[in-house]
């Protein structure tokens, strides 16, 4: 319920200043154009759209999710939230402001890339919308802890894609395979063994992260 | 009336393998106000972190006890206020909308008698829903008090506790800091006369060491 | 001293084995090694390669145990070798990325295949470089210590899906790959026991190796580190 309450406040103070809703609208948009003014007339295979569509995802991605901490630190209010809030609970508002943030960012790509990519045809969608929402997790938690570390460290805005790369790629990699996949039509019961690592990996760097979030938290 | 402490064991603090002081032991065990001075750079602001619990300490220990209960640290902010002068409230929030979060976060009721009462006393009933960004420096630090003492907790910490005040803020200021160190430990690290004077006993921070003054601990 | 010695005996042997002992339709001597259809004389490189993507992973192991080390006692030495095992295990990771690099070239045609387990050394050296550009960010130490130990922590529980889940999952041209159809790693078959002799040999003195250099990069860091603070 904490949570929750610092929730509802980033929320509002999001809505106020717009300090990431702005970039990312304004990201989304730039990378789609560029994908399109790049390829042009081309025709271009279903794969390499399915593949596209991350990439999309995961720049928009890089450039808004590390607000969540990074806004607190740089007005300097991150010695208030320590003072009302215990560190799991901070956590988990901003995980939980980071959750929202990714699916209202993913939803509104995946559906302005099926509008405008003709060739984005997904056989199986229920086997996409699974992956999608593990995905959507796995994005949030992870770019959320690094969000952390960035959020203290130095130079902020250069930092945050090189240390979220290698940590997101076997997530980014999975879901790939799994977005072929259901462009091919496979069942869920076919991709059963990658939708498993997906689950994995959000289990682990969930925990990963509630326990050490502490150790970045206090400096 | 309440029988809260806060034990301090040789305290020691290295920032990069730079000592900011080493083996403090003090106890603060009854209610009243207790100062902590010492030189520019000594570590006084550093030391009021650590008993707020905002930064960990490298070797000894900070315990806060509610009579024979230790405080664990995820718990250890709902018992504390804190008023420094780098401490920040959200720009964009009216000092009322401040005030609501705060309380919720904290899963407080919002004591509205109590919260009127304070915005009256510091003077900033008719700007509370003005956001805090068009707050001047002595009207956001006049807020932090409001922050600080809304959720009536058992200890104070105040850091350089009238910086950016006017004489009318800082008498209200001293007024309720004697007030509230009836039932509360106030501490305040400063190095002004008048805020000292008020202390019962004050802590001498100097050369990584602490020196006692006045009676003993 | 007997570690150094022992160290340069193993490693002699070991480069005079992996590169002059020859290798023949079928061994009779104890020198010999078997031939391993459409590997032939390339088969060598198992003796160098793997080590040295070994001795990575060591590094790597060393540097998040240190870190969490670190976590626990907040004692900048501990940062210090987990800092010192990084910069051991990115030279050695370079190492294994070329050489594995330009043995493709010969054996399967091209420098770089994206086969899963190139990914998997891709990635560990984005972690590696990851892990500099953020410590060289920060400039406090207790801060640089402790975010770097929480990130490589971080990076260290997503290896294994990289190192152990993809290659297996996904097609590749290295032994162990999901289309290959032998059971595991080249080392359980096709290799004769003197072969395996000098593989464990040079897996052992490439162990030996680490650690000695390790030893000597994190307490050269830590007494640079303490001449330049001149404190405690």
């Amino acid at each position: 319920m904490k949570a929750y309450s610092l929730f509802k406040k980033d929320i509002q103070s999001e809505l106020r200043t717009r300090y990431a809703i702005n970039a990312l609208v304004m990201f989304i948009l730039v990378t789609i154009s560029v994908i399109l003014f790049s390829i042009g007339s081309e025709k271009i295979s279903e794969y390499l759209t399915g593949g596209l569509l991350w990439v999309v995802i995961f720049f928009s991605a890089m450039s808004g999710l590390s607000r969540a901490f990074v806004s607190e630190e740089e007005r300097g209010t991150v010695m208030t939230l320590h003072l009302i809030a215990s560190p799991n609970t901070v956590f988990t508002g901003k995980l939980l402001f980071n959750l929202i943030l990714v699916f209202a960012m993913n939803i509104v790509i995946a559906l302005l890339y099926s509008l405008i990519f003709d060739s984005f045809v997904l056989k199986n969608l229920s086997l996409f919308i699974v992956a999608f929402i593990l995905g959507n997790i796995g994005i949030a938690s992870s770019s959320t802890i690094i969000a952390a570390i960035i959020a203290k460290a130095g130079s902020k805005g250069t930092l945050y894609p090189v240390l979220s790369f290698p940590i997101l790629l076997p997530l980014i990699l999975t879901l790939l395979e799994l977005t072929k996949f259901s462009i091919d039509g496979a069942s869920i019961g076919e991709s059963y063994v990658e939708l498993t690592v997906l689950i994995c990996y959000n289990v682990v760097i969930l925990t990963a992260s509630f326990l050490l979030f502490d150790f970045i938290w206090k400096d | 009336m309440s029988n809260y402490q806060v034990k301090v064991e040789k305290l020691t603090k290295i920032y990069g393998r730079r000592l900011i002081f080493k083996d403090i032991t003090f106890c603060f065990n009854q209610n009243g106000i207790w100062g902590i001075s010492g030189q520019n750079g000594s570590g006084k602001s550093t030391l009021v972190k650590i008993l707020a619990g905002i930064i960990g300490a490298s070797k000894g220990s900070v315990t806060h006890l509610l009579g024979e209960k230790k405080i664990t640290p995820d718990k250890l902010h709902e018992h504390i206020g804190f008023v420094a002068p780098y401490l920040v409230l959200y720009d964009e929030f009216s000092a009322q909308e401040n005030l609501m979060h705060v309380c919720k976060i904290r899963e407080v009721p919002f004591n509205k008698e109590k919260v009127d009462y304070l915005l009256n006393e510091f003077l900033l009933y008719d700007r509370r829903n003005d956001e805090v960004k068009g707050y001047s420096s002595g009207m956001k630090q006049r807020l932090k008090y409001i922050f600080a003492l809304m959720h009536s907790p058992k200890v104070l910490i105040l850091d350089e506790p009238t910086s950016n005040l006017d004489s009318s803020g800082k008498e209200t200021v001293y007024k309720i800091i004697q007030s509230e160190a009836a039932s509360t430990i106030v501490i305040i690290a400063s190095n002004e006369e008048s805020d000292l004077s008020l202390c019962r006993d004050v802590i001498q921070l100097e050369k990584y060491k602490m020196i006692h003054s006045e009676e003993g601990l | 001293m007997v570690w150094k010695s022992i160290l340069f005996l193993l490693m002699a042997f070991v480069i005079i084995a992996g590169i002059s002992f020859p290798i023949v339709e079928h061994p009779a001597l104890w020198y010999q090694f078997p031939i391993i259809p459409g590997l032939e004389e390339k088969a060598k490189i198992i003796f160098f390669h793997v080590p040295t993507s070994w001795l990575t992973v060591i590094a790597f192991l060393t540097s998040t145990i240190y870190s969490v080390q670190y976590l626990r006692k907040k004692d900048l030495d501990d940062d210090a070798k987990a800092y010192a095992a990084a910069q051991i295990g990115i030279i050695f990771c370079i190492l294994a990325t070329v050489t594995g690099s330009i043995w493709a070239k010969f054996n399967w045609g091209s420098f770089w295949n994206w086969d899963p387990r190139e990914t998997s050394i891709f990635m560990l050296l984005l972690i590696y470089g990851a892990f500099f550009a953020l410590r060289s960010a920060i400039e406090v130490e207790e801060k640089k210590a402790s975010l770097s130990a929480v990130y490589s922590i971080i990076a260290f529980v997503t290896v294994p899906f990289f190192i152990f889940i993809m290659p297996r999952i996904m097609t590749g041209l290295h032994p162990g790959s999901a289309n290959d159809t032998n059971a595991g790693p080249v080392v359980n078959f096709k290799m004769n026991s003197n072969m395996l002799l000098v593989f464990f040999l040079s897996l052992a003195a490439f162990t030996i190796l680490f650690f000695w250099m390790w030893r000597l990069n994190y307490k050269s860091i830590i007494y640079k580190d303490k001449l330049t603070k001149k404190l405690v």
